[in-house]
């Protein structure tokens, strides 16, 4: 055997190695041939025609304004469509866009005067109708619309077209009321001085009669009367839109047009957005956090906006619900340190929570710092006494609840950490991933969970009654905690009856005071509005709901 | 043959039966969708339980697995949540993965039959260290580590490939997603042949090649690596099936909107049409691949015969 | 999971009826040498076991088993000095970390995220704090409990399994074969996600049991495969006409000759499996902390590798060595094994 296999190395097969670099080889060139043709790093789907590519999530709903809940498709809604009111990007003020004017005498009834000549962009006008069609047809039970809770409720007539059980009554509300083309009456259930200053909300949008005639049509390419219109969009992959040629309001595109790119991973967009094959990225993934502003040569905006993430309780659990336990709530905030957490975890881009609104309201919108006492202050020897002194963690371990599907996991790991520093135990507080949204949803709605959970709010508007009421009332559809307090619900209802808004803000604020003693929620800090750039252009903002002001954005 | 193939046919329907209700029952053991197409906010009952009623998750399991399973054969593979038809997903999904797999394949193919024959012919000298070494790091390093790695340092970096794939992606931006998937089976495809050519090269019609005087690559090509690739192919037609349904983590680093992620999407939002939908004809690509396999393996070996 | 085949057989190719032995085993049995207990199924060809007379078996020293010619064998085998050396040291550090280290791994300060290397610290800090090199000794526990269990769960279940379907045949084979294509058809993640989040605890041994269930399909088709190569030697037919019983047959003649290619797919898949709890780290459905494991060490810094890879190298070192060993230790036991590889 020794022979064979000497002669058969000599024989010839070296002569295989001599192919096999040649092969190799020639592999090789072909492959860097591709690539360097292939514009690497230089991105052809992004040449300057004026057209900005952004970053886009897919919406998990149909894009119709009573069925958008989550910030992806209320972006697009906000590009075809202009309502009653829009809040202006830089100071979060709503003010009137479609609105002629909205007067009332009793805070209750309204009167709203649209402005005249309005289009949408099929040719079709803008009427009273096109508002009351829309919010009847939305809050119709037997269309299933899933975002009309709370923003139509108020609307008397609501519960007749939407019952909690059994057939709807009526197909109409009772409080609308069209008067002529421009003009419309709304009755509200309740006194809501600032119901108007709601009305920014995509759910209110007008829509064409095109849409009654055949609503899934519309919905393949929604047609709206605002800045932009859909050119094209490819479901679950990107969505064109071009300036609105016929659009007479305020917000008129500064840009040729918008490409929303559907990305499968933040990372990935980031990885264009630095290769410069996108344009606007407002979905930054949270490894890019600490070198953003270095990556991207101060192409990065880290701006205040509506959003204050907070823990939650679950009070219809006996073992939370007991004065003791609101104590123990009361150390478990001590013992976070957020200054920390937001510097080291978050870079900045966070800020610690000192009240259940956020910075975006300003001082004459309710925003009050240090309105939350102990429980937003780091104080590890006090927060030990007072979890130890009131009969520790009820369960014994504290579990904060996350979904796992998004990028929770670090920030709930440090927190916890906090907390068994503070405590001396490594074992006192322990995430609990959950595996994915929807299931965390299931166990929240069933009021199941056993320990803490992630909780926070978006706002819809930049009121405070927004931060406050759909939450903290009692029954109120966000409020996961089943916390019911007579003063707070008392509070609440003197604060919309109020006829100024000063009135209105101190009323909620002392709601607020109320819940500092009850914490059914600990806040932990406000979310800033995170967006990069590309160096291809220019005049990038967010608005309040951290979504980029898209008709500003310059491109060269 | 024949009647081998309408066996292994026949074979194949309980298996389609079983792996389609085990989804469908694994998808429901997730619990129910509907509270989560709500947000972050409570659902409203009377939509809710309307929308219930809309997606028949009030039916028995088997009532709804029959009706899903009714619709398939007539084309209705049902609707996403978002009002997409599930078809329509599979459209545009099949052919991105279909692009990344076929990328994927001619790599692993050509890259690690190579490699192995280098190796399996020089067994014990450096190269074969080499080879060896190399592989062994590519299995022990996890996907989604070396996509990052490669996506930053190819793709951002230095610019030597687009970082994502466009929509719909050319091949090009496919080369370096096809590297990351196609990596550890290449590393599997060049020890198995490795293997196979080491055994092989001591057999007794190679050593009568050579004592015939027969060139060195006539030997390997013809007589070796024709005897070699027998459990080479199995491996390889196995793999393709594996590559289509497995290239998630790849697809979700390059932005590749394939069936791989449509099935996260579908998994992360508990939509049972969907994820059925997708290894319906996922389960069914695999199964005929299998098939095909068997019967390229009588194809190259002719001793091996099917009653 | 990849279909890796070992020496031999085709791995497991349902062919369905006639199946001619594999294509490189010989058909000239030397039958002076067939020892009823221990004979390899192929003899070398190539000379270095000559026929020997029958009257010279006695006088000679007693036939050795395939067992103690491949432990010679590997005695003397480098490659497995040192893997077996090196599963050694990590055998030690899962059992016993505390000789490693004095740091808890769960003693995290958050003032020192992502720091790099100080003293007493070599490894640096990860981003919530914690000492990466205690992690990464700790760590050594639950990442090699994952691989080493799960694969010696699915090695039993895919041996049983396949063995017996490859020795029955027939309607059970059938069974078993399809069964195992039902399971290889579930995506990993969909299979990960209701698994895992149906179990309320997600313990190491409840990934096991995961593993397990998606694992034994490959290691039964390789089983099988095996047992019907190995069945169709002739000196099982020789057995069987001495009066041989089914399990006698198993289990001295057929399973010993089959269990080699079984070892050395089960030592590539210890390491795929030890990957694999990465991997679902990253999806979100592996193990979750207070566990300490290198998964989710690797999970949690794959992508901040651009500006603190140390938080990333060391634990992926660590499972890229252990993986490493285990395969040098199934290169070396399958050389050892195989007779055709002398």
């Amino acid at each position: 055997m020794r022979g064979a296999r000497r002669s058969s190395r000599r024989t010839g097969i070296s002569g295989l190695g001599r192919t096999v670099t040649v092969v190799a080889g020639t592999a090789a060139l072909a492959l860097a041939a591709t690539a360097c043709s292939g514009g690497g790093g230089g991105g052809g789907s992004n040449s300057g025609n004026g057209v900005v590519t952004a970053w886009w999530g897919d919406p998990q709903n149909p894009l119709i304004p009573t069925d958008t809940n989550e910030v992806n498709g209320g972006a697009v809604l906000d590009m075809i469509f202009t309502g009653l009111k829009v809040y202006d990007p830089k100071t979060a003020q709503p003010v009137n866009a479609m609105a002629e004017s909205i007067t009332t005498q009793d805070q209750q009834h309204f009167t709203i005067k649209i402005k005249p000549n309005w289009k949408f962009s099929d040719g079709t006008p803008v009427t009273a109708h096109s508002f009351v069609d829309a919010w009847n047809w939305g809050s119709f039970a037997g269309n299933k619309q899933n975002n009309t809770d709370p923003f139509f409720t108020p609307i008397q007539g609501y519960t007749d077209v939407h019952p909690e059980s059994g057939a709807p009554k009526a197909r109409t509300m009772s409080g609308l009321h069209v008067v002529d083309d421009h003009t419309f009456t709304v009755a509200l259930t309740h006194k809501f001085s600032t119901w108007p200053d709601t009305l920014g909300y995509s759910a209110f949008a007008p829509l064409p009669k095109a849409f009654f005639a055949n609503p899934n049509k519309w919905e393949q390419k929604p047609i709206g009367n605002g800045p932009y219109v859909i050119d094209s969009w490819t479901k679950g992959q990107q969505m064109k839109l071009s300036p609105n040629p016929d659009y007479i309001g305020d917000q008129k595109p500064k840009n040729k047009g918008i490409l929303l790119k559907v990305y499968t991973d933040a990372n990935a967009s980031y990885a264009d957005l630095q290769s410069g094959n996108l344009d606007v990225d407002n979905n930054l993934p949270s490894s890019a956090l600490a070198t953003a502003k270095n990556d991207l040569h101060g192409r990065f905006i880290n701006a205040p906006a509506g959003i204050l993430q907070t823990i939650g309780f679950p009070l219809y659990d006996k073992a939370w619900n007991t004065p003791a336990a609101a104590k123990v709530r009361e150390g478990i905030g001590m013992a976070i340190d957020r200054a920390t957490i937001t510097n080291k975890i978050f870079h900045n881009t966070r800020v610690p929570a000192s009240d259940w609104t956020a910075p975006i309201l300003g001082a004459q919108g309710g925003y009050k710092p240090g309105l939350c006492g102990g429980a937003c202050t780091y104080n590890p020897t006090e927060a030990k006494k007072l979890i130890d002194g009131n009969g520790g963690i009820p369960g014994g371990q504290l579990t904060i609840a996350y979904n796992a599907d998004a990028d929770h996991k670090v920030w709930v790991d440090a927190v916890c950490n906090s907390i068994n520093n503070v405590l001396g135990n490594s074992h006192a507080c322990v995430g609990k991933p959950v595996g994915t949204f929807a299931d965390f949803r299931n166990q929240i709605v069933a009021k199941s969970m056993t320990g803490a959970f992630r909780s926070g709010w978006q706002m819809d508007y930049p009121l405070i009654q927004d931060f406050i009421q759909p939450i903290y009332e009692t029954g109120a559809a966000s409020n996961d905690y089943s916390y019911s307090s007579h003063q707070v619900d008392s509070l609440i209802n003197q604060a919309n009856a109020a006829p100024s808004r000063a009135e209105t803000v101190t009323k909620y604020q002392q709601a607020e005071s109320q819940i500092d003693k009850d914490l059914p929620t600990i806040p932990l800090w406000y979310q800033n509005g995170l967006a990069g750039y590309s160096a291809n252009v220019s005049n990038v903002l967010l608005d309040p709901f951290s979504v980029p002001v898209y008709w500003e954005i310059e491109k060269h | 043959m024949g009647r081998y193939v309408i066996r292994r046919l026949l074979q194949m329907i309980p298996v389609f039966i079983g792996t389609t209700l085990l989804i469908f029952i694994m998808v429901h053991a997730l619990g129910d969708p509907v509270n989560a197409l709500f947000g972050d906010r409570a659902p409203d009952p009377a939509t809710a339980a309307a929308l219930r009623q809309q997606y028949h998750l009030n039916d028995p399991l088997w009532r709804q697995y029959l009706l899903y399973m009714g619709g398939i054969f007539t084309g209705d593979f049902g609707t996403a949540f978002n009002g997409e038809p599930v078809t329509s997903l599979m459209g545009t999904a099949f052919p991105n993965t279909i692009k990344l797999t076929a990328v994927a394949f001619v790599l692993e193919m050509v890259v690690g039959i190579l490699l192995g024959v280098v190796s399996g012919l020089r067994r014990g000298r450096s190269v074969d260290t080499l080879v060896l070494v190399l592989t062994l790091l590519v299995i022990s390093i996890p996907t989604f580590v070396t996509g990052y790695v490669l996506q930053y340092l190819l793709g951002v970096r230095w610019g030597v490939f687009d970082a994502t794939a466009g929509n719909p992606p050319q091949f090009q931006q496919l080369i370096m997603p096809g590297i990351v998937l196609a990596s550890v089976s290449l590393a599997y495809v060049a020890r198995l042949t490795r293997t196979t050519i080491a055994e092989n090269s001591r057999a007794d019609y190679v050593r009568t090649a050579i004592a015939k005087g027969l060139p060195g690559r006539r030997v390997t090509v013809n007589h070796l690596l024709r005897n070699s690739l027998i459990p080479v192919v199995t491996f390889l037609g196995t793999d393709l099936g594996a590559l289509m349904g497995g290239a998630l983590v790849t697809e979700r680093i390059f932005n590749i909107q394939g069936v791989g992620y449509q099935l996260y999407q579908g998994i992360a939002r508990q939509n049972s049409p969907t994820v059925v939908g997708f290894v319906t004809v996922l389960v069914v690509i695999f199964l005929v691949a299998n098939l095909i396999v068997d019967l390229l393996y009588a194809v190259l070996d002719p001793r091996i015969r099917y009653a | 999971m990849p279909d890796s085949t070992g020496p031999g057989g085709p791995g497991g190719r349902e062919p369905g009826g006639h199946q001619a032995p594999g294509p490189f085993e010989s058909d000239n049995q030397n039958l002076a040498s067939i020892d009823a207990g221990s004979l390899v199924g192929s003899e070398d060809l190539h000379g270095e076991s000559a026929p020997v007379p029958a009257a010279d078996l006695e006088a000679r020293e007693k036939p050795r088993s395939l067992w103690q010619d491949a432990w010679r064998d590997l005695r003397r085998n480098p490659i497995f000095i040192v893997s077996g050396l090196l599963i050694l040291f990590l055998l030690v550090m899962a059992i016993w970390p505390g000789l490693f280290t004095s740091t808890s791994p769960l003693a995290c300060d958050l003032g020192k995220s992502q720091l790099g290397a100080t003293s007493g610290h070599p490894f640096g800090f990860d981003t919530q704090g914690c000492d990466v090199y205690a992690r990464t000794v700790y760590g050594a526990r639950a990442s090699i409990t994952v691989g080493v269990c799960a694969t010696v769960g699915s090695a039993l279940l895919g041996t049983i399994l396949g063995g017996l379907a490859g020795f029955l045949g027939g309607w059970f084979d059938g069974l078993i074969s399809r069964c195992a294509d039902i399971f290889f058809g579930i995506p990993i993640l969909l299979g990960g996600l209701v698994f895992l989040s149906v179990m309320t605890s997600r313990s190491i041994w409840i990934v096991v049991l995961f593993i397990v269930l998606l694992g034994w399909p490959q290691l039964a088709r390789i089983a099988r495969g095996a047992v019907i190569t190995a069945k169709q030697q002739d000196y099982v037919t020789a057995a069987r006409a001495l009066g041989a019983s089914n399990t006698r047959m198993m289990v001295r003649h057929i399973l010993p000759n089959a269990v080699a290619p079984i070892i050395v797919v089960a030592t590539i898949a210890l390491g795929t499996y030890i990957a694999l709890e990465a991997t679902l780290s990253y999806l979100g459905v592996g193990l979750k902390p207070p566990t300490v494991s290198w998964g989710i060490d690797i999970s949690a810094a794959a992508d901040t590798f651009r500006y603190a890879p140390h938080m990333l190298l060391y634990p992926a070192g660590a499972l890229s060595i252990t993986v490493l060993a285990f395969i040098m230790l199934g290169d070396a036991v399958r050389d050892a094994l195989d007779p055709k590889l002398r």
